[in-house]
């Protein structure tokens, strides 16, 4: 998808955005930071790639506020939607030859493996960290350069999938909500069988759901893929521990969760037949907009996937993360438009036409009206506020993305599930088949 | 006229040919010239991509780095490393079982549809059906069939019949999965071995039929002795065909199981893509895919020469 914003353009879309404008800047605290000294290039064009939307609204906010920014400059913004899957190709490519768009905002990862090609944007995470309340410990992990101070990229927003559950079910056995420690929670997911509404997590080779649980699962007794120096830690005494409970935790869940897919357990949900499980906000949307399936998201709540021994609900979320690239033309005007999108006047109702989808990296705008939208979506509001990210607890790199893509953790975790590996051998050959992801090169 | 005047001139000789077009009336070179295109399509779109899936087997590229040569350091890799030989088990296993169903069921439905039933030319539309219609939309059908939770199988034997208390298990154990993948594999594969075998029978000549008839042959030695000799060539190029498309066959098992559960159901083609495209390994994803040539190169000669070694092929008649 295509979007050419021209000044004209820009003057049509204006009425509507502003108005948003205004609606959304209220109730968000800002503190006094000096201003950016970016004095945008004469004939400025831009060139933007980023996601396609959730939702319809989030692209024409996000259109309009580029246009705004047109408007104000005078510098031409085109803005290209592109599939989920082609984003980490299309910024390959991008970083590689040199051409082509002047920023992306892509995915988790991918400032970290193109460092050496972008524009440093730690003047404009400084500034917009100072006046929106500090950027939040996701958001700090993403954005710097492991072991320093350097802003490689601005995360935009996190997706994270924590707890979806059934009220009355989990009433009915006994808990309030799903307990935050491991005995509790299984004890929950003992009864929710024993009462033929069981839970259920994805353990198959599901990008999404499988990682989330796998990592959810392993972090929250405190075992993690590598250490800080970047050495595959994953056969730990930690990982045993959690596979061993694994075992007793698969038993309650709903048959076939090794064979599902990202959507099976939407659908299971969806039919009643799985009653606890992990997902993003979408599974919950999906039901609300459904007049069939209103009973069933009344009766939906969500929480923060388990602590367990951790001191943050384990979870990392998928992350928006902007970079500009040195070979742009026009990095001042680049850098300006990525800090025009993260003020209050663009961002809020940004926010608030994702509906909860994307949470936000900055502090200040845990005070967004999107939260208290619906009580039901307010626990996304915490996404970035974890100190989990995947590739925990090394720095960012593409052997983590890599061994998250290649379902290290997962298969690790099915194998036991599925009783054809031991523990203690699930986690030797995640060791093995992690080793390789991160041995150094040249 | 002027034109009697210029009809000496038609007389003359005929200048000299310059270099140029004697260049090109000399066979070998216009032969040369002629295959250029042809030649040129090949290299760049068969030649080129095969060169370079073989030279990044030998790199350690990524999606996003270039790579640098480290020889057989992928390939010593793969060798320790047991999902790859599970994948080269599953996909002769695979490609094996399949194969085998394939022909079997194939070969019974060419021989009745051989005989006169009523609505033969609307019978055999309807058996290319299958094959017809796009792998990924048989697949997706398939998905459906096996889900763990909505299994229309499922449905008539818990809810409809009371057969069962519990879902049928097609995928989410390895050797469920397997026998799944196979049994979807081998009804996309029927319609197009029945139907060239259809074809091979109705070149057998009816006369041989009624000599063996007058020779009181019974239908096992009319088959054995007439049919099956005379489908003989046809049936290596087909399962030639037949073996390649198997065991190369990637849609099936990525849009069914994208070869889980753990591993258990990876061929040699989902997991050259998982581990290349989606883990962003490109030279050992090569690797992989390289991997696959010594077993096709040795299927094609074993169905080709093994199965069909007559006079024919090399260029004599048929006694």
């Amino acid at each position: 998808m295509t979007h050419l914003i021209t000044r004209r353009a820009a003057l049509a879309l204006t009425g509507s955005a502003i108005a948003a404008g205004s609606a959304g800047a209220q109730g968000i605290p800002t503190q006094p930071a000096p201003a950016l000294n970016l004095p945008i290039e004469r004939g400025a064009t831009l060139r933007m790639l980023r996601p396609v939307r959730f939702v319809q609204p989030d692209e024409e906010v996000f259109r309009a506020n580029c246009a705004r920014f047109a408007q104000a400059n005078g510098v031409e913004v085109r803005v290209d939607f592109v599939g989920w899957e082609d984003i980490t190709q299309q910024t390959a490519v991008t970083a590689n030859t040199g051409a082509g768009p002047d920023l992306i905002i892509g995915f988790n990862e991918a400032p970290h493996i193109y460092a050496d090609k972008l524009v440093e944007l730690t003047d404009v995470a400084g500034y917009v960290g100072t006046k929106y309340g500090g950027w939040k410990a996701m958001a700090q992990r993403y954005g710097k350069r492991a072991g320093s101070e350097a802003w490689l990229g601005l995360p935009f927003g996190a997706s994270g999938g924590p707890l979806v559950w059934r009220k009355s079910t989990v009433n009915a056995a006994g808990f309030e909500r799903p307990p935050e420690d491991h005995a509790g929670f299984l004890r929950l997911c003992q009864a929710l069988k024993a009462a033929g509404k069981p839970a259920g997590f994805a353990l198959g080779n599901a990008v999404g759901d499988g990682n989330g649980f796998a990592q959810w699962l392993v972090w929250s007794f405190g075992g993690y893929l590598v250490d800080e120096n970047n050495e595959v830690a994953i056969n730990s005494r930690e990982t045993i521990a959690a596979l061993e409970y694994l075992k007793e935790l698969y038993a309650t869940f709903i048959p076939g969760t090794i064979a599902w897919g990202d959507i099976s357990n939407n659908r299971a949900y969806s039919a009643g037949e799985c009653h606890l499980t992990a997902n993003g906000v979408s599974l919950y949307f999906s039901l609300k907009n459904d007049a069939a399936m209103r009973a069933i998201a009344d009766d939906t709540e969500h929480s923060l996937l388990p602590k367990g021994l951790a001191a943050t609900s384990p979870m990392a979320g998928l992350t928006l993360n902007a970079m500009v690239f040195k070979h742009s033309r026009f990095p001042n005007a680049s850098k300006a438009l990525l800090a025009f999108l993260l003020e209050t006047e663009q961002y809020d109702p940004w926010l608030q036409a994702n509906l909860g989808y994307w949470s936000q990296p900055l502090n200040a705008y845990s005070n967004s009206a999107v939260w208290n939208s619906d009580p039901k979506v307010s626990v996304f509001k915490g996404v970035m506020d974890t100190t989990f990210y995947a590739g925990y607890k090394g720095p960012i790199s593409q052997a983590s993305a890599a061994a998250n893509a290649d379902y290290v953790m997962v298969q690790m975790c099915a194998s036991v599930a599925s009783g054809q590996a031991t523990p203690q051998q699930a986690a030797a050959e995640a060791e093995r088949r992690a080793r390789r992801f991160f041995r150094s090169r040249r | 006229m002027s034109a009697t005047t210029a009809a000496p001139v038609w007389t003359k000789m005929r200048p000299k040919q310059g270099a140029l077009s004697r260049l090109f009336d000399w066979k070998p070179f216009l032969a040369f010239v002629c295959l250029l295109p042809a030649v040129g399509l090949l290299m760049t779109f068969l030649t080129y991509p095969l060169g370079l899936g073989i030279w990044l087997a030998f790199t350690d590229t990524t999606i996003g780095r270039e790579g640098i040569w480290v020889g057989l350091e992928n390939f010593i890799w793969l060798m320790d490393d047991p999902i790859f030989w599970s994948a080269v088990f599953y996909s002769v296993f695979y490609t094996g079982v399949a194969t085998i169903g394939k022909f079997a069921l194939g070969l019974w439905l060419a021989l009745l549809l051989n005989q006169h039933v009523p609505f033969k030319s609307m019978l055999r539309a309807i058996i290319l059906l299958p094959w017809i219609v796009p792998t990924v939309l048989s697949a997706i059908a398939f998905w459906w069939i096996y889900d763990p939770q909505f299994s229309i199988i499922s449905y008539v034997l818990v809810d409809a019949l009371g057969w069962r208390d519990t879902n049928v298990d097609f995928i989410n154990t390895a050797w469920p999965a397997r026998w799944s993948l196979i049994a979807a594999n081998i009804w996309r594969g029927i319609p197009f071995v029945a139907i060239t075998l259809l074809a091979g029978l109705q070149t057998i000549p009816p006369s041989l039929y009624e000599a063996a008839l007058l020779d009181g042959a019974s239908g096992w030695q009319r088959f054995r002795h007439i049919t099956f000799p005379m489908l003989l060539p046809i049936l290596a190029i087909v399962m030639t065909f037949s073996i390649i498309f198997t065991f190369t066959d990637f849609q099936l098992v990525y849009a069914i199981t994208r070869g889980g559960p753990v591993n258990s159901t990876h061929l040699l083609a989902t997991l050259a893509f998982q581990r290349g495209i989606q883990g962003g390994q490109l030279g050992e994803g090569a690797a992989i895919a390289v991997s696959m040539i010594p077993f096709l190169v040795f299927a094609t000669l074993f169905s080709y020469y093994g199965l069909a070694r007559r006079k024919w092929q090399q260029g004599e008649g048929n006694d």
